[in-house]
């Protein structure tokens, strides 16, 4: 078994080089940062429920990074959902396929991240805010750059299609930079597809730029197989006057951990996150997000709700931060969950951090069950038990549902919650 | 806006007014610790071999243990060595009645407002005063005693009842349970005792009240509370010390068990000098304080009002490990200047239908920093486990904060468990409302941070009730957000 321990972290993670010699300040900033802090040890208060290195341990044994898969266009067609018309990103365990996807660069521009270099990357997410960040720093090869340009609105969704698979090296890094110019609007899909149900870990950092008056939307959805070890870093910056959307649906993995931050860097600028966890089997969802508010007359609005079946294990953290500077902040922060079994597990920590007096903050949190007077109502108007059941978690669900605003996804995303609501619960 | 900041300036500099010490002549250790400064203290309490062993394994657990720093609190690190671990009034012969106490300590507790004569008689207190470490004169010990209560110096509990000692001392708070548990375990020097037998209602409040007096000492008290089956008993506790420029430490640790149906309300006033304007001197408040419901429908209640110290870190807690059981939790803090206070409670369910239930009212001005801390838990066989928490924040002026830090961590699907908080300033048009008939801004943001705190100074013992009101009310004179 391989330890990860702090002094071979960096050995384990560099066993194959990136063979892009690129980035090369990004990547010793990452490998500092490792060499003097490590991975989080098992006490670490931001790792104290999800003990990612000691799933590293137990699953990974061969900390290479994983060879490109076979991939063809039928598995593309696949993943496709009905209603779907845009622009799709196909990875590979992490390295981009030209052949496979469609750019048509309409009001936006793609390119590598070797071939661009652009200078605000590794700005976004630093590496001080997760040892992850600093992994995926010293470990990713190349990734994508995705920049729309002043006061263009991208009429069509972006689709970022990741396909990972175990081959030759357990380890997928992915990289997005996003850089949404001046008064611009721009929609992002993201899936993960795996190709079998092998161990992987995959670390992705995505940094998004949203700048002056503009507006993005980045709607997520999380079904990987049951052994996948998942880190995900998305951090945004947003600027005056301009909002950023987050919609993510969590149904299967096996470790998934999710750090979403995001800095309200001026007056007038909104960040939504919205998340929904529905989970089964042994699958372990950590959902941590962090808002951090600096600037006076910024909105945030966050609602998190799980649903939790079986050894699932679901844990939410939310920080909301608000500066000194911050006078007229509104923030919003909401968890919500259901136990369905004995097993399942819920950790939460909803957390708010306030220095300055005249804001408006709240938070809540509940866990509880379905309501029994509910279900006994539509009982009594002849829906069966099992019926009345999904009808119910789906209604608690839904409201998470209704932010993601491109129909197609969203009726994407409402299928395979019914078809697991109705099935299995 | 001037007008705002002068009166929030003018409370800012308000004075502590119970910063005086008297001097007495004093039976103290010499300074530092280690294995023979805690047989000094043994030896001079007259302490059994049990206890001595009992104080020396805490004190290896201790020396194994690092400083917990994961608190939402910075201060510079106490030199334990400098400090002194046992200052007593001096004796000469032992007091038998109230008469034969030193007129100079009767006078500090007249300055604290505790008659320990018989006036408290009329207020049907019992009061057990602990001046630096010892505890000086229990009230009422007849009265008491004719209903089997026990309710004494913990120093002499371990002389006359050492079974009942020996029996729970450590039984809620394990010596290993953290790092200023052991170091009490180690070192503690006095504190109350109190018992009270099956199927006895105590028919008044019992009361101790604490004060650290000479310079350079820590106060570690014990308290030790045990309810039999179908018994109740409520608790006070007030706290006051001088003012001081160094920062002095108290490490207390408080254990109650309630049996079977047995009630415990435990309620505290907690008024130690938090340090000058300028952030300099102040009490370390580092506190343990848990109960367990070992029974069936026990209950255990905590209310606190805390407005003193210059760093708190205290967190009463409720295992409820008895079927039916209740624990809960009022707490109202206030922090002013350069206070930090960082406050809550545990709720451990482990029996069924337990219930808990929260009210944490933060209250944060000047340059403080408030927080809340708190876990509620719910085992996995702790079926119909039900939580409601509230925590609320009220910031007044901008440069104090206020957290809040809720785990919640549930492994049984049948439990039901709301946790809200909300963080809010006295709003303009409730001032301006108030104005307008005729009441003073300064009254009436104590009447608005009185409403405020109200569901938690509902809880306390009627006397208890209004020297917090006056004491919170005082405390934030002034204060416009």
């Amino acid at each position: 078994m391989t330890t990860i321990t702090k002094n071979k972290v960096t050995d384990l993670f560099l066993l194959n080089k990136p063979t892009n010699s690129n980035f090369v300040e990004l990547r010793k900033a990452g490998l500092d940062y490792l060499e003097s802090n490590g991975l989080p040890a098992l006490k670490e208060e931001e790792y104290k429920f999800t003990q990612i290195s000691k799933r590293l341990e137990q699953q990974i044994t061969n900390f290479k990074s994983a060879q490109p898969a076979s991939l063809s266009k039928v598995l593309v067609q696949k993943a496709i959902f009905e209603g779907f018309d845009g622009d799709i990103i196909v990875f590979n365990n992490g390295e981009f396929v030209p052949t496979l996807s469609i750019i048509s660069q309409q009001n936006y521009s793609f390119s590598l991240l070797s071939d661009a270099k652009p200078e605000i990357l590794g700005s976004i997410a630093k590496v001080e805010n997760d040892p992850f960040v600093a992994l995926n720093n010293l470990a990713f090869n190349d990734g994508v750059f995705i920049s729309v340009p002043k006061g263009k609105k991208v009429e069509k969704p972006i689709y970022l299609l990741h396909f990972n698979q175990a081959n030759q090296g357990q380890v997928v890094n992915q990289r997005v930079l996003i850089d949404v110019a001046d008064s611009a609007e721009v929609t992002f899909l993201e899936n993960t597809i795996s190709l079998d149900e092998e161990s992987y870990f995959s670390n992705t950092v995505v940094e998004v730029k949203v700048a002056q008056n503009s507006h993005a939307h980045y709607y997520r959805l999380q079904n990987e197989n049951r052994q996948a070890i998942v880190v995900n870093n998305f951090v945004t910056d947003i600027h005056r006057d301009a909002t950023f959307t987050s919609v993510a649906t969590q149904l299967q993995g096996g470790m998934l951990r999710n750090n979403l931050t995001m800095n309200l860097l001026d007056s007038g600028c909104e960040g939504n996150m919205y998340g929904l966890y529905l989970l089964n089997g042994k699958t372990h969802v950590d959902n941590h997000t962090n808002v951090d508010h600096t600037k006076p007359h910024a909105d945030s609005n966050e609602l998190y709700k799980g649903i939790l079946a079986d050894s699932s294990r679901g844990v939410f953290n939310g920080k909301i931060f608000v500066r000194q500077d911050a006078q007229k902040t509104n923030a919003f922060q909401q968890n919500n969950n259901i136990l369905l079994s004995e097993d399942a597990i819920i950790n939460t920590k909803p957390q708010l951090e306030i220095w300055a007096d005249d804001v408006k903050c709240s938070h809540g949190c509940t866990t509880g069950q379905l309501d029994e007077e509910a279900l006994f109502y539509l009982q009594a108007r002849g829906i069966g038990k099992e019926q009345a059941r999904g009808l119910l978690l789906y209604a608690f669900a839904g409201e998470v549902m209704e932010h993601i605003l491109y129909q197609p996804f969203q009726q994407y995303c409402t299928n395979l919650i019914q078809d697991r609501l109705g099935s299995k619960f | 806006m001037s007008k705002d900041n002068q009166i929030l300036e003018e409370f800012t500099s308000k004075d502590y007014e119970h910063g005086w010490s008297v001097d007495m002549e004093v039976d103290e250790a010499p300074l530092g610790l280690n294995e023979d400064i805690i047989k000094w203290i043994s030896a001079k309490k007259e302490e059994p071999q049990w206890l001595l062993d009992w104080r020396l394994k805490a004190f290896k657990t201790w020396e194994a243990m690092t400083e917990p720093e994961w608190a939402n609190v910075t201060y510079p690190k106490i030199d334990l060595q400098a400090l002194r671990y046992y200052s007593a009034p001096k004796k000469s012969n032992k007091p038998k009645s109230l008469d034969e106490i030193d007129p100079e300590l009767l006078q500090i507790y007249e300055r604290l407002g505790i008659s320990l004569n018989e006036q408290k008689k009329l207020q049907g207190i019992a009061v057990d005063a602990v001046l630096d470490s010892v505890s000086v004169g229990t009230t009422f010990k007849d009265t008491l005693s004719k209903l089997g209560i026990v309710f004494c110096s913990f120093s002499e509990a371990v002389k006359e009842h050492p079974e009942l000692v020996k029996k729970y001392l450590g039984s809620v708070v394990p010596t290993t349970d953290n790092y200023y548990a052991a170091l009490n375990s180690a070192v503690f020097s006095d504190g109350s005792f109190c018992y009270i037998p099956s199927g006895v209602r105590c028919p008044m409040e019992l009361s101790t009240y604490f004060r650290i007096n000479a310079a350079n000492t820590g106060q570690f008290e014990r308290t030790l509370i045990v309810a039999e089956e179908g018994s109740y008993v409520s608790y006070l506790e007030g706290c006051t010390a001088p003012q001081r420029d160094e920062n002095q430490l108290h490490a207390a640790v408080v254990e109650i068990y309630a049996a079977k149906d047995a009630e415990v309300k435990y309620s505290t006033v907690q008024n130690w000098f938090p340090g000058d304007k300028n952030g300099k001197g102040g009490i370390y408040n580092f506190v343990t304080k848990r109960g367990i419901c070992a029974g069936d429908n026990s209950k255990i209640s905590w209310t606190q009002v805390e407005t003193g110290s210059a760093v708190t870190w205290k967190y009463p807690s409720c295992i409820l490990k008895g079927d039916n059981s209740i624990g809960e939790f009022y707490s109202v803090a206030v922090t002013n200047n350069y206070q930090q206070a960082d406050t809550g409670t545990k709720m451990i369910h482990i029996g069924k239908n337990t219930k808990s239930r929260i009210v944490s009212k933060g209250i944060s001005a000047g340059k403080s920093q408030n927080s809340y801390r708190g876990q509620v838990q719910v085992m996995k066989r702790a079926t119909n486990a039900r939580n409601f928490s509230q925590c609320d924040s009220l910031l007044m002026g901008d440069k104090c904060g206020a957290h809040t830090f809720p785990y919640i961590d549930i492994q049984n699907s049948t439990a039901k468990v709301e946790h809200e908080a909300t963080t809010s300033k006295i709003g303009e048009d409730q001032i301006f409302y108030c104005n307008q008939r005729g009441i003073s801004t300064e009254d009436a943001v104590a009447l608005i941070v009185n409403g405020y705190a109200k569901e938690v100074l509902n809880q306390l013992p009627m006397e208890f009730a209004v020297e917090a009101q006056k004491l919170l009310a005082l405390t934030l004179e002034g204060s416009v957000g």
